[in-house]
């Protein structure tokens, strides 16, 4: 079973090509399907959440507590005719889509979600993460102008207007991060959490009010409420994916859930270090935990995710690109001056930062 | 063959990309062959609040999105530039003496101080407002 094991998780470079290729195939399905299934009940979790929030009970009818929901969901959509505009450019039409799901899914190819358990370990890591999640905008303006419908165009105008605005918030706020850690890599960027004192070492507390800056950043860079301007249903209907139907409809649902899951997994990697435990002691710190803790935290913020859909009111349009550009654009700035700054005047704090290299 | 090694951290991503895009095509494929297809002009019509498109969709629209599109391509290659310089800065495997980091943080500081001037002209000519 141990050999099996290791085996599966490790990959050897030296050991004839099919050595490498059968682990390295079955990680990535892995990884794949345990996202997919996760994603089912993950939006049943979300429907739930809002559904509690408003005193009612969500659904409950397909399978106990409504569990089968989601499958179900999906039976739907794959019985569902495929609707193409007669004025609709086809190929690109179909194109979005695809690519929006494609590139939320390449994403998680760099995500470690437990010791060792990464299916890529670039060490440009989070410059890859970076670059593909810009890339995201492809899809949803490709989509809105690809359907040749009003609706869609503007809401795929805005939509890559707001997700543009607040990567650049992200990418600062990044950039905070690696100056405590000095690795672009997700696992040591994770390690270098693991400094003997559990949640103490984590990276939320130095960085907090960048911490507060990337979790609203991550709701807008996700078109989640209350910054849905895209879709939103009161002025543009559903937005980009309004002429959708059937599964490129759910191609994009999957690749935005897929997007906001990632983004609670970077929360947990950046700031509440991965897999470790909060409390570093024996059989909580287990390497065969490891898993259980990236889950619980992931889920822990798609649950503020999902509460603050419930209960936050939608921005305007303009107060949103006002918040993204005027205010975390230069407070993002300036504490990365700040956090240079103090590291460069304190040597001492530097060394227990990067403590964790030895 | 280091070059090889540090290469072949790449092709999982490849291989990751074939897989979603056979998923992808194959959730775009059950519905042809399982759905019925059965178009016809009110269906196909783009939708506009039950009125007839009045003329084509890709019309003019406001300039501030390509303000937006064009700041943000100068703010993101910053942060670009910011990464190396955030990554090597305070790493001791590096050896970076005393004297660099400090030469080095000031330079940047140079940097962020240029783009800082630029912001603030951007947002004295109004290109952040939003009409």
């Amino acid at each position: 079973m141990d050999d099996l094991w290791n085996y599966l998780i490790s990959r050897p470079t030296d050991a004839g090509w099919l050595n490498w290729l059968i682990p390295t195939v079955l990680q990535t399905v892995t990884l794949m399907v345990v996202l997919l299934v996760a994603l089912a009940f993950i939006l049943l979790f979300d429907r739930k959440v809002w559904a509690a929030v408003q005193m009612r009970k969500g659904p409950n009818v397909v399978g106990a507590f409504g569990l089968l929901q989601s499958f179900a969901d999906f039976l739907k959509f794959v019985f569902k005719e495929i609707v193409i505009p007669a004025g609709a450019d086809r190929t690109v039409f179909i194109l979005a889509p695809l690519i929006s799901f494609m590139l939320a899914f390449i994403a998680w190819a760099v995500v470690p979600v437990g010791p060792g358990m990464v299916v890529s370990d670039i060490n440009v890591g989070i410059l890859y993460l970076f670059a593909v999640s810009s890339l995201g905008v492809y899809g949803i303006i490709m989509g809105g102008w690809a359907s040749n419908s009003k609706y869609p165009f503007l809401g795929s105008l805005r939509s890559a207007a707001q997700m543009v605005s607040y990567e650049v918030s992200l990418g600062f706020v990044i950039i905070t991060v690696l100056l405590l850690v000095g690795s672009v890599n997700m696992t040591e960027i994770v390690e270098s959490q693991d400094r003997g004192m559990g949640i103490l070492n984590w990276h939320f507390i130095p960085l907090f009010p960048m911490f507060v800056v990337f979790f609203i950043s991550a709701l807008a860079e996700t078109n989640r409420p209350p910054f849905d301007l895209p879709e939103a249903e009161s002025e543009l209907v559903a937005g980009y994916q309004v002429e959708y139907s059937s599964t490129p409809y759910l191609l994009f649902m999957i690749g935005e859930y897929l997007n906001i899951v990632l983004m609670c997994a970077l929360l947990t990697i950046l700031f509440f270090g991965g897999w470790h435990s909060p409390i570093d002691v024996y059989p909580l710190n287990a390497p065969w935990l490891a898993l259980l803790w990236f889950g619980l935290k992931v889920i822990f913020f798609f649950f503020l995710f999902a509460m603050v859909k419930a209960i936050v009111p939608r921005y305007r349009f303009d107060q949103l690109m006002r918040i993204g550009w005027k205010i975390f654009l230069p407070l993002s700035l300036a504490y990365v001056v700040l956090v240079a700054g103090m590291l460069l005047l304190f040597p001492d704090l530097a060394g227990h930062f990067q403590s964790w290299r030895s | 063959m280091a070059t090889a090694d540090f290469l072949l951290d790449y092709l999982p991503i490849i291989i990751f990309l074939g897989l979603a895009f056979v998923i992808g095509v194959g959730f775009l494929a059950i519905p042809a062959l399982v759905a019925p297809s059965d178009p016809d002009p009110e269906k196909v019509s783009a939708y506009e609040c039950g009125f007839n498109a009045f003329d084509d969709a890709r019309m003019k629209f406001d300039v501030q999105f390509y303000i937006v599109a064009i700041l943000f391509i100068i703010v993101d290659l910053d942060v670009a530039f910011l990464f190396p310089w955030a990554v090597t800065l305070f790493n001791p495997e590096l050896g970076v003496d005393r004297g660099f980091q400090v030469f080095s943080f000031w330079s940047m500081f140079v940097f962020i101080a240029v783009f800082a001037i630029g912001f603030v002209y951007e947002w004295k000519k109004g290109a952040l407002e939003w009409r």
